[in-house]
């Protein structure tokens, strides 16, 4: 789409030390189309994201090799624009969901959950492919692990009602992060060492932007491991909670 | 006091200002979450039919947050100027935007009236007015400051470049800086968000700026956004701040859950002036607010977000700070869920700002989350110029790629400074005419690859 009347930046071979969108050229005034419609469709992708819908049958499907049971559960924000619009909503279950999470009493060492957030295709996409390698790590620690909880519409804080109720010591949630430009799919994995209603993030560990071309699997599955067992060691989480695992080695 | 209005055989009750301001705010996403909001269209007129008629006064005698409890209500009322209230203190709050709206209300007059006017004075005329009015005032209204250049100017707009990075890695940085420089932007400063606080990055980010700023003569300041302690520390340390930054709110608690005060921020205003790094002037503060910030930190008391807004403007008038950003799209849809109530607000946040004297600029703004897109930016972006917008910023094309939003690109304000026949900072523009990157009528030259600004880095 490049033209005569574009007029091309002498600053292209900056690009490789940022990827800022720098040296795109201009025409007149005016951002070249070229350049104007990769951004309208990378804004496309993001939109897509926030509306995109947690594969549930799918996610379902996948986890039964597992072994472990596996809840369906519900927020108390009905749908996505009441789930923007009322953050509280989305920290809260459901009353049906509430009542799921009576018959699962025994206690277990960790929870593990998984929430669409801002982006339902970020767990879609990430979510299996994170367990399949955390779990059995868990699992060779010797670490109990409760039901797999997937929950539609939930945020970050949804997961201390969860954890609480299925009376775990650890939770760890899976969740779709804000989308941004370049990265409609980024998962985040929160931590939360004796988690209770009533947290908030500073009692909490993140590993961010766990997508195939950000934190890969195999590192983020590492790092999370590292931090549970921290964790019970140190019977913390959060800022209190510093992730030294590069000094150890 | 409580405040009434009838319609229809239907009585609207508001119990003190705080709620009769709540009720009369236009609808906005975190007035409903906060609980404040209007419950129907129309007692959200009642209360705006009911808040045109309490006098002017009736803001000095009852205090919407006590006096005892916050520090940002002593400083409004401690601060009060009695002698320039006098001349409007006849007036009730619709009367007061009539009194605005006149032909004869001018500059001057308005300066003049700016000691006697408190942030919920200008917060409760504003909800009164249709978008139309508050560009009509604010536009009226000239605010000039000064430090390598002259930002403000009628028929000048500027711009903060804005080339921010995920790692505040050098190289990317200054590819970011040389872009904007040769689109014309950055005469309202270089300012930088960090990726890190650490004392350590933010000196090699100040020394980096500092040197092309001198390398290239290029008569403008620069800004590390970092927390004020951090900024302090480096000022102790020698490091070449010109100015200021930090985030502030309109209670003594978010502030606190900014951890900041008044005190630390008169500390840091002291030690700013103490470099004397401005040739032109001293305005060495830079802060930046948005609406919803207070709620957000669960620190409103039940005050609106618009109204907690312009309280924050009466901390930033004490400083005499060269640049006022208000950051309006980026804090999300649950307190400003669309282009509408983004659009709205930073009209509000610029009105007010300049009512109070502020330098306003605007972060026209927004998330990926919020049901908004660049067409909606473009009417706010135009309606801004027409406004008289001290300034907004740049960023490559639209893209924050460490703070994951998207603002105003460098195109953005070439667009609105030829729709508009606006220059920049009269200072910037010599230099960019003398630096071959626009001609004396502001129009762009093609950049030879040779240009000294591009061979240095290249």
């Amino acid at each position: 789409m490049e033209d005569d009347v574009t007029i091309s930046n002498p600053l292209t071979s900056l690009k490789e030390f940022t990827a800022a969108r720098i040296a795109i050229g201009r025409v007149g005034n005016s951002i070249p189309l070229k350049q104007s419609m990769e951004f309208k469709l990378a804004h496309a992708h993001a939109r897509d994201a926030v509306y995109s819908v947690l594969d549930t049958d799918g996610l379902d499907h996948k986890l039964k090799v597992f072994n472990l049971p596996v809840l369906h559960l519900h927020s108390q924000a009905a749908n996505r624009p009441k789930y923007l619009k009322r953050p509280d909503l989305g920290r809260k279950l459901d009353d049906e969901s509430k009542d799921q999470l009576s018959d699962h009493k025994t206690s277990t060492d960790v929870v593990i959950i998984i929430a669409d957030g801002l982006s339902a295709d970020a767990v879609n996409r990430n979510a299996f492919s994170l367990l399949k390698i955390l779990i059995p790590e868990l699992l060779l620690a010797k670490l109990s692990i409760g039901p797999i909880c997937i929950v539609e519409q939930g945020r970050v804080a949804i997961g201390d009602d969860i954890a609480h109720g299925l009376n775990a010591k650890l939770s760890i949630l899976l969740i779709g992060e804000r989308p941004g430009l370049s990265s409609a799919d980024s998962m985040g994995a929160y931590l939360t060492y004796k988690p209770k209603p009533g947290l908030t993030d500073e009692s909490r560990n993140c590993i961010s932007n766990i997508r195939p071309h950000g934190l890969t699997y195999k590192p983020a599955a590492d790092k999370i491991f590292y931090l549970v067992n921290e964790a019970f060691k140190l019977k913390i989480s959060g800022v209190a909670l510093k992730d030294n695992a590069g000094l150890l080695k | 006091m409580s405040y009434q209005f009838t319609i229809r055989n239907k009585v609207y009750r508001f119990n003190d200002l705080k709620t009769l301001l709540a009720k009369a705010s236009p609808y906005r996403t975190g007035d409903v979450l906060a609980g404040i909001c209007a419950e129907s269209y129309e007692e959200r007129v009642a209360a705006q039919i009911a808040l045109a008629d309490v006098p002017l006064k009736a803001f000095l005698n009852e205090t919407i947050i006590p006096y005892e409890q916050d520090e940002i209500t002593r400083l409004i009322i401690d601060n009060h100027d009695v002698e320039t209230f006098k001349s409007i203190s006849h007036l009730t709050i619709g009367e007061f935007r009539d009194w605005l709206l006149s032909e004869e209300i001018d500059n001057k007059i308005l300066s003049d009236i700016e000691g006697g006017i408190t942030p919920e004075m200008v917060a409760a005329v504003s909800k009164l007015m249709r978008n139309q009015d508050l560009i009509a005032i604010a536009k009226k209204r000239e605010i000039i400051t000064r430090f390598r250049n002259t930002i403000g100017l009628k028929g000048h707009f500027s711009t903060r470049l804005q080339p921010n990075h995920p790692t505040d890695d050098p190289k990317g940085i200054a590819a970011s800086i040389i872009d904007g420089l040769l689109y014309g932007s950055g005469d309202a400063c270089i300012g930088i968000n960090p990726a890190t606080d650490s004392p350590a990055a933010v000196m090699h980010l100040l020394n980096l700026i500092d040197r092309l700023r001198q390398q290239f003569e290029i008569p403008t300041q620069s800004c590390i956004l970092s927390h004020i302690t951090t900024t302090l520390e480096l000022i102790n340390k020698k490091a070449p701040v010109d100015l200021c930054f930090q985030s502030i709110g309109g209670t003594e608690q978010t502030n606190t859950s900014f951890g900041i005060n008044l005190a630390l921020l008169d500390e840091a205003y002291q030690a700013t002036l103490s470099l004397n790094r401005g040739t032109g002037g001293q305005n060495v503060m830079y802060f930046e607010t948005g609406q919803g910030s207070s709620l957000s930190a669960n620190a409103h008391h039940g005050v609106d977000q618009q109204t907690c807004e312009a309280r924050a403007y009466a901390i930033a008038r004490k400083y005499k700070p060269l640049l006022v950003n208000t950051v309006v799209g980026f804090i999300g849809p649950e307190y400003l869920y669309d282009g509408k109530q983004i659009i709205r607000a930073a009209l509000e946040d610029h009105f007010c700002g300049k009512l109070l004297g502020l330098p306003m600029g605007v972060d026209v703004c927004y998330t990926n989350h919020a049901e908004a897109d660049q067409d909606d930016m473009d009417n706010l972006l135009t309606l801004l110029g027409v406004a008289g917008c001290n300034f907004i910023m740049g960023i490559p094309g639209s893209d924050d790629i460490m703070l994951n939003y998207q603002s105003t690109s460098f195109h953005d304000a070439l667009y609105l400074r030829k729709t508009l026949g606006l220059k920049p900072a009269p200072e910037f523009e010599q230099w960019l005419i003398k630096q071959g990157i626009t001609d004396d009528f502001g129009n762009l030259l093609t950049i030879n690859p040779a240009h000294k600004l591009l061979s240095e880095i290249l």
